[in-house]
C-alpha cells in the first residue's frame, strides 16, 4: 500500500477521461482501467469515483447509457463526447507541460545554473 | 397517525421514487456487485465478498450526496430533508418556536393590515371599467373639485380632452316610501353619468343624457344596490314605484349593479337622481347661478391618446375663457387633474401621508421583530455550537448547515406569516363592514386581495432571511475541534458584537414607536380640549332639512322659529337656537368678501373667503361663544332691516386690519348672483369651523331671517340628562311636524367625524406602540435570560466567594440594562426627530412636552423592569453548590 501515491487535487477528472478514451467503461471498469494504466500506483477510494463521473457528465464531457457488462450484469457505461475528447487533449498537453517543468525544476543541478 | 407524519411520509415517498435516486442506487449497487464478483474469484465466499466490496466502496451515503450535488443536486429532496430536520429541531424547543412565530405573526399581521388599507384606499382603482383613464377635476388653489352647474356645462361642452365629463353632488334628502319618513344620501348625477362610466343597470335601466329636459324634468331614481338590498329586500317589483323625495314624487327606474358603489371610494350613495332635479333634492342649489359651486365633483375618461397634461392645458384654456367672460364668478380659475376616488388631492394627500407614515412605523415593527429574532437565533446557534461542531466534524458541509439554519428561520417566518395573515384577514373583514359614523354611509373597502397575500408572503420570506443570516458568521467561524474539546462556554469576548448591536437597534425602534404613540395620545387629548370657539359639552344638536318635509321660502323661517320656541319649553333647557351648519359638523358654506372700498369684485381681489353661517338670535348663547363687542341679533333683524353681521376676530383682522373697532364697519359680499353690503354689529371669539388642524379661519354670522336656509341645526343647551333631553326634543319636533326627519345627538358625537383622523391615528399609533413595547420586553427578556444562563456558573462561583446580591445582579444584568438605556436614548432622540412625519397625522404633535418625555422614559424603565425581573430572580437564586456539582 505504501507505494501508492495520493492523487493531486484535480487530476482525478483527467484520469477518468483518459481511462474512458480507451473505450466505453462502466464505473468499476474505470477504476480497474486506471489501476491498470497507472500500474496500480494511484490510491482512489472506490466511491470517490462517482461524484467525478457525475461532474463530467454534467459538464457534457461524458455521456452515459445503460448496458450489460462482461459479468452479465446491468451496468451504466460511460463514453467520451466530442467535447470530452477535446478537453482530454488540452488537459494532457497542459499536464505534460507542468510535468516537464516540474521534472526539470526538480532535476536542476547547481552547475547548470 | 399525526397529520404531520402523514404529510412527511407522503412527501418523502413522492421524492424517493424519483428517477435520479433509483438510477444512482442501481449504478452503485452494480459497482459493488462487480467488485464482489472479482473478490469471489479470489476465493472468498459470496457473502464475505459482498461485505468487503461494500467496505471498500467507502461512505456510500456521503458519495451519493456528492453525486447529487455534482449533478446540481436534488434541490427538492435536499430541501425536504432540511425541512424535516428543522421541524424536528423546532419541536424540541416549543417555547422558542411559539414565541418566535407569535412575534412574527404580530409584526407581519400589522404590516399586512396597513398594506391592505393602503391597497384598498390608494392603490386599487375605482370599480368602474377602464378606471385608469378616469380623472377628476380639481381647482389648483384649494384642491377642491366643486363647480357650479353652468360652469360644468361649459366645461363639458367646450373641453376636448375628455370623452364625456360627468358631474355629481351629494345631498341628504327626506324619503317617504309610504311608511316612516327617513333620510337618505342622494347622488344627483348628470344624465350621462352611468353611460360615461360604463355602468349598466342591474335591473331596469339607468338614466341617460336624453332624459334631461330642463329643471326638474327627470324625476327618476336609480337605487344603489346596497340600499335596494337593505331597504327593499331585493324586491324586483320596486321598478315603477313612486317614492317621495322631499315631498316630490320620483319614479324608481332601475337598480345599480352590486359592484358599483359610486365614484367616491368610501361613500356609497343610497340612490342616484338626475342632476337636473337637484333643486328638488336640495332647494339651496339651482341650475342657473354661476357663482355657487355646489357640484361636488366633475370627472371623465380621457379620450384615447390624450395625455393628462394635454387635457389639463385644454381645460385651462376653457377656464381662462370663462374667467374673461364671467370675471366675478370665474376669474382666476385654474384646474389640475387628480384621481377622483379620494376626492383628488384634497383627501388623497393627507390619507396617503397618514398611510405612508403608518407603513413606515409598521415596517419598523417588523424590523424590530427581525432583530429580536435575530438575536434569539444567534443565541440559539451559540447554544447549539456543540451540535453544529459535531456535524461539521462528521463531514457535513458548512453550506449544508447554513442552509438548514436558514430553513429553520424560513419555516418560522412562514408560520408567523400565515398566522399573522389569518389574524389580519379577520381584522380587515371587520374593518370593511365597519361604519365609523352612524349618520354617513361611509365604509372603508379594504378586503384583502392577492396583492395583500403576496406582500405578506414576501415580508415573511424577507424577514426569515433577515434574522436567519444573523448567526451565519458565527457558524462560518466555528472551529469544530476546539468546541468539541472545550465545550461551548469557550470564548466570550468583551468586544461589541452583532448580538449587542441588534438589541440596541431593536430597543431604539421600539422607543421611537412608544414616543410616537405617546405624542399621538397627548395630541388627541389636547385637541379634545382645545379652544373650539364654542362649548360642545352640554349641547344637544338636532339637525334637519326643512326642505325634506316640503317647506320653502318664508315657511322655513317661521318653522325654524316655532322649533326654537318649542325647544325652549323643555324643562331644564337654558337656551336654544339654530344655525345652518353647526361648526365642526362636517359642512359649511363660504363666500368671497370684499372691503367696502373694493371696486372690482373678481374672486382674485377678494379680501377673504370666510365661513358663512346663518344663525337665529340666541345662537352665541346656546353655543357658548363669547361676544367680545357689539351686539348679537334679534328677531327684528329681518328682511326689512339693514343687513347686519357678527364676525370673528380673524375676519376683522383680515378685512379691517385690526379687531379693535370692527363694529360699525361695512364689507361687501358676492352671494351667488347678488352683491350685498353688510354692516358689522358684533365681534365674537375665533374658533374652529371645518376641522381641528385648520389655520385660523375668518367666519361671518348673519341673521337667519335675512338669508333663509332650509338646512337647520338646532342647538339646545341644558345640564340635564342627554337621553331624556333627546327624547323630549324628538317629541316636541314630532308634535310640530311628524313628517320631518331629524337626527338628534350631542355636539360631541356630531364632532366624531371631524375627530376621526385624530382618533384613528391615535388608535393605530397606540397599537403599534404597544407592540413595540411588547417586542422590547421579549427582546430584553431573551437577552437577559440568555446572559444569565450563560454565566450561571460564574455567578455561582462569585456567590460562593461571598459576592453580594447587588454585585451578582450587576454582573448578570449590567450589560442588558446598559444596552436598554443606550437604545432608549437613541430611540427617544430619533422619535423627537421623526415628529415632522407625525405632524402629518397627529394634531398638535409635539414631543417637546415634558409629559411625553417623562412618559417615554418611564415606559422604557418599566419595560426593562418587567423584562429583567425573571432573569434577575434566577440569577439571585443561584445555588453555588448545585451548580458546581453539575460539572
Amino acid at each position: 500500500m505504501n507505494d501508492q501515491a495520493q492523487l493531486l487535487p484535480g487530476t482525478l477528472d483527467l484520469l477518468i477521461l483518459r481511462a474512458i478514451s480507451l473505450g466505453p467503461l462502466h464505473g468499476y471498469g474505470v477504476l480497474l482501467r486506471i489501476g491498470q494504466i497507472s500500474g496500480n500506483a494511484l490510491l482512489i477510494e472506490q466511491g470517490a469515483l462517482y461524484p467525478g463521473l457525475f461532474r463530467l457528465v454534467r459538464q457534457g464531457l461524458l455521456k452515459a447509457s445503460w448496458g450489460t457488462s462482461e459479468n452479465n450484469r446491468r451496468a451504466k457505461f460511460y463514453s467520451l463526447t466530442v467535447a470530452g475528447r477535446k478537453r482530454l487533449r488540452e488537459e494532457t498537453n497542459s499536464w505534460n507541460r507542468l510535468a516537464a517543468a516540474m521534472t526539470s525544476a526538480l532535476a536542476a543541478q547547481p552547475e547548470e545554473l | 397517525m399525526k397529520p404531520l407524519d402523514w404529510f412527511r411520509i407522503r412527501i418523502a415517498a413522492l421524492f424517493q421514487r424519483s428517477e435520479l435516486n433509483a438510477d444512482l442506487e442501481e449504478e452503485l449497487r452494480s459497482h459493488v456487485e462487480h467488485r464482489a464478483d472479482d473478490l469471489e474469484r479470489t476465493g472468498l465466499p459470496r457473502a464475505e465478498a459482498e461485505r468487503r466490496a461494500r467496505i471498500e466502496f467507502g461512505a456510500r451515503e456521503k458519495y451519493k450526496e456528492e453525486c447529487r450535488e455534482a449533478l446540481g443536486g436534488n434541490p427538492v429532496g435536499t430541501l425536504m430533508q432540511d425541512v424535516r430536520f428543522s421541524v424536528r429541531v423546532l419541536r424540541k424547543s416549543p417555547g422558542f418556536t411559539v414565541a418566535a412565530v407569535l412575534t412574527l405573526a404580530l409584526a407581519i399581521g400589522a404590516n399586512a393590515v396597513v398594506f391592505a388599507v393602503l391597497n384598498g384606499v390608494i392603490l386599487r382603482p375605482l370599480n368602474v371599467p377602464h378606471a385608469d383613464s378616469l380623472y377628476g377635476l380639481e381647482h389648483s388653489d384649494d384642491h377642491m373639485g366643486q363647480e357650479s352647474y353652468p360652469n360644468y356645462l361649459d366645461l363639458r361642452d367646450r373641453s376636448r380632452g375628455f370623452e364625456s365629463l360627468v358631474a355629481w353632488n351629494i345631498s341628504q334628502a327626506g324619503i317617504d316610501t309610504g311608511g316612516d319618513p327617513s333620510r337618505a344620501w342622494v347622488a344627483a348625477a348628470s344624465g350621462n353619468y352611468f353611460d360615461a362610466l360604463g355602468i349598466q343597470a342591474f335591473i331596469g335601466r339607468t338614466f341617460h343624457a336624453g332624459d334631461e329636459h330642463g329643471v326638474n324634468s327627470a324625476p327618476y331614481i336609480v337605487l344603489g344596490y346596497t340600499y335596494w338590498h337593505s331597504h327593499f329586500q331585493d324586491d324586483r317589483s320596486v321598478l315603477g314605484r313612486v317614492i317621495q323625495i322631499n315631498k316630490h314624487p320620483f319614479t324608481v327606474i332601475g337598480v345599480a349593479p352590486p359592484g358599483f358603489r359610486g365614484t367616491l371610494l368610501f361613500f356609497n350613495p343610497d340612490f342616484y337622481v338626475p342632476i337636473v332635479n337637484q333643486p328638488q333634492v336640495n332647494s339651496e342649489f339651482d341650475l342657473n347661478t354661476r357663482g355657487v359651486n355646489w357640484i361636488f365633483e366633475t370627472m371623465g375618461h380621457l379620450k384615447p391618446g390624450v395625455t393628462p397634461g394635454q387635457a389639463t392645458a385644454d381645460l385651462n384654456s376653457v377656464a381662462s375663457y370663462l374667467g374673461k367672460t364671467y370675471p366675478v364668478d370665474d376669474g382666476g380659475m385654474q384646474f389640475i387633474l387628480a384621481r377622483p376616488s379620494l376626492y383628488g388631492d384634497y383627501m388623497g394627500k393627507p390619507i396617503l401621508g397618514f398611510l405612508a407614515a403608518l407603513m413606515t412605523l409598521s415596517g419598523l415593527i417588523l424590523l424590530a421583530a427581525c432583530s429580536n429574532l435575530g438575536s434569539l437565533f444567534a443565541a440559539r446557534a451559540a447554544d447549539r455550537s456543540r451540535e453544529l461542531a459535531l456535524r461539521l466534524a462528521l463531514g457535513s458541509s458548512r453550506n449544508r448547515i447554513l442552509r438548514q439554519l436558514l430553513t429553520e428561520a424560513t419555516l418560522i417566518s412562514l408560520a408567523g406569516g400565515a398566522v399573522g395573515l389569518l389574524g389580519s384577514v379577520a381584522i380587515l373583514r371587520r374593518l370593511s363592514v365597519w361604519q365609523p359614523f352612524p349618520q354617513f354611509p361611509v365604509q372603508i373597502p379594504v378586503n384583502p386581495d392577492a396583492k395583500v397575500y403576496l406582500v405578506a408572503l414576501a415580508l415573511a420570506l424577507i424577514s426569515g432571511l433577515l434574522f436567519g443570516i444573523v448567526p451565519v458568521r458565527q457558524v462560518l467561524n466555528t472551529n469544530p475541534y476546539e468546541i468539541v474539546k472545550v465545550g461551548s462556554a469557550g470564548v466570550r469576548g468583551r468586544r461589541v458584537t452583532l448580538r449587542d448591536v441588534l438589541p440596541v437597534l431593536q430597543i431604539a425602534i421600539c422607543a421611537v414607536l412608544i414616543t410616537s404613540s405617546m405624542v399621538a395620545v397627548r395630541g388627541l387629548a389636547r385637541s379634545m380640549h382645545s379652544n373650539f370657539g364654542f362649548e360642545p359639552q352640554n349641547a344637544m344638536i338636532a339637525d334637519t332639512g326643512l326642505g325634506m318635509a316640503g317647506y320653502s321660502g318664508d315657511r322655513e323661517s317661521a318653522m325654524q322659529r316655532r322649533m326654537i320656541d318649542a325647544m325652549r319649553t323643555i324643562p331644564g333647557v337654558q337656551s336654544a337656537a339654530s344655525i345652518n351648519w353647526a361648526p365642526l359638523s362636517g359642512g359649511a358654506n363660504s363666500w368671497n368678501v370684499f372691503t367696502d372700498e373694493a371696486k372690482s369684485l373678481k374672486p382674485s381681489s377678494a379680501a377673504a373667503a370666510p365661513y358663512w353661517y346663518n344663525i337665529s338670535p340666541d345662537y352665541f348663547q346656546a353655543a357658548g361663544t363669547t361676544l367680545l363687542a357689539g351686539r348679537t341679533f334679534t328677531w327684528q333683524d329681518d328682511k326689512n332691516a339693514p343687513l347686519v353681521a357678527v364676525v370673528n376676530r380673524e375676519f376683522a383682522r383680515k378685512l379691517f386690519a385690526s379687531d379693535k373697532d370692527a363694529v360699525g364697519k361695512h364689507f361687501q359680499v358676492v352671494l351667488g348672483a347678488d352683491i350685498k353690503r353688510i354692516e358689522v354689529v358684533g365681534l365674537v371669539v375665533d374658533g374652529k369651523y371645518q376641522n381641528l388642524t385648520e389655520d385660523q379661519a375668518p367666519a361671518v354670522f348673519v341673521p337667519l331671517l335675512q338669508e333663509p336656509m332650509s338646512q337647520t341645526y338646532l342647538v339646545v343647551r341644558s345640564n340635564g340628562d342627554p337621553q331624556q333631553l333627546a327624547a323630549a326634543m324628538r317629541g316636541r319636533l314630532h308634535d310640530l311636524d311628524e313628517g320631518l326627519p331629524v337626527n338628534i345627538q350631542t355636539w360631541t358625537q356630531l364632532m366624531a367625524a371631524i375627530l376621526f383622523p385624530a382618533r384613528i391615528s391615535t388608535v393605530a399609533l397606540g397599537i403599534l406602540g404597544t407592540m413595540g413595547a411588547m417586542l422590547s420586553i421579549t427582546g430584553i427578556f431573551g437577552m437577559a435570560a440568555y446572559s444569565v444562563s450563560k454565566r450561571l456558573k460564574e455567578l455561582g462561583i462569585r456567590m460562593a466567594l461571598g459576592a453580594q446580591r447587588k454585585e451578582v445582579l450587576q454582573a448578570a444584568l449590567g450589560r442588558p440594562l446598559k444596552l436598554l438605556a443606550f437604545g432608549s436614548i437613541a430611540g427617544l432622540v430619533l422619535g423627537i426627530l421623526a415628529t415632522k412625519i407625525l405632524a402629518n397625522i397627529v394634531y398638535q404633535a409635539t414631543p417637546r412636552d415634558p409629559l411625553v418625555l417623562a412618559g417615554v422614559v418611564l415606559a422604557m424603565a418599566l419595560v426593562g423592569l418587567v423584562a429583567t425581573w425573571v432573569p434577575a430572580q434566577r440569577a439571585i437564586s443561584v445555588d453555588p453548590l448545585i451548580l458546581l456539582h453539575e460539572e
